[in-house]
């Protein structure tokens, strides 16, 4: 039990690293779906998110001027809110299935 | 890979919300009978690891980047059903909190991701798994061409998409070409980091690998035999 959750703090230790510190380095071109519709022409048909106002858009923190910890900061806020929201569905549905055996 | 609203008509976003909704609720079922106290924590690490690696995009070609999908590394993890959970959930934070993929196209993303990435990968994964030799370096092998191949097949996703429902109406074959083209170069990314990734588990707790625990049962068998 000591060593699973040894792995398990190891791994999202981890993850809050590669989303608050090294998403800062990640490439900023358009992903290939985005390079696509723009070099064939449908990139115009993409309408703008009707989240784009949010806090949070486009991962960063509103209101952090600062770049790099304003996407660290919006990183981090993910894998927290991420692990909590998925480690719970996981830990409720591993429960229910305890329960009906 | 994250579609925006627009792209697809919304018709045809309703129709595959519909899909995706119902392989959602199958998942559901799935992971029921395959998490248990050991992997449910693991599944949930699995998806917060996988969003983190999402938002490291990384060059493939002139101006060009692509991000891990994670199904393949998902699937090969925890299992193919709580691998479509674990992505989904991905898709929502990505939705919901940082405007990344349209909220109308959550059903095509979820389509392409959640489904086609995760059991093409997986499919991919036992497919290769088989003809290898049974040991430890088989599992990365096969995880890396897993990754590799579920990426251009998620992009044909869109493409299958655009072809019932997009807005635009640029040819078909000119778009499923420049998908997969630059598809594939982004499957070689996502199989190494695939591959990386279960190594590592593989290396600490390879008693947790869903992926893993066919070939040690197949070793087991073989030593009675």
């Amino acid at each position: 039990m000591k060593k699973q959750n040894k792995f398990l703090i190891a791994g999202f230790i981890l993850s809050l690293f590669l989303a608050g510190v090294v998403s800062h380095y990640a490439s900023s071109s358009p992903d290939g779906l985005e390079k696509v519709a723009g070099d064939i022409g449908f990139l115009e048909s993409a309408k703008e998110h009707s989240n784009s106002d949010g806090v949070l858009a486009d991962y960063g923190v509103k209101g952090i001027k600062n770049e790099r910890l304003s996407t660290g900061a919006a990183g981090v806020i993910g894998v927290i809110a991420t692990a909590g929201v998925s480690t719970g569905l996981f830990l409720v549905l591993r429960r229910k299935s305890g329960a009906n055996k | 890979m994250h579609i925006p609203d627009g792209f697809i008509d919304v018709p045809t976003s309703v129709a595959f919300a519909g899909i995706a909704a119902a392989g959602v609720a199958l998942s559901l079922k799935g992971a029921k009978s395959t998490l248990d106290e050991k992997t449910a924590p693991l599944a949930g690490l699995t998806a917060t690891f996988i969003f983190a690696v999402q938002m490291l995009n990384f060059p493939v070609a002139a101006g060009t980047s692509g991000h891990l999908l994670g199904g393949a590394l998902a699937a090969i993890l925890v299992g193919p059903w709580a691998a479509s959970l674990a992505l989904t959930v991905v898709l929502l934070m990505q939705g919901l909190l940082f405007a990344d993929g349209g909220l109308t196209a959550l059903g095509l993303n979820v389509f392409n991701m959640s489904l086609i990435g995760v059991w093409v990968g997986y499919a991919s994964f036992i497919a290769i798994k088989k003809i290898l030799p049974k040991n430890k370096s088989s599992i990365s092998i096969a995880a890396f061409l897993a990754g590799l191949i579920s990426v251009p097949f998620a992009a044909a996703g869109f493409v299958l998409q655009y072809a019932i429902g997009g807005t635009a109406t640029f040819s078909i074959s000119q778009v499923l070409t420049a998908m997969l083209g630059t598809h594939f170069l982004i499957g070689i990314g996502e199989g190494v980091i695939s591959a990386l990734a279960v190594g590592a588990v593989m290396a600490s707790r390879s008693d947790l690998v869903y992926g893993y625990k066919g070939s040690q049962q197949v070793l087991e068998t073989r030593v009675k035999e």
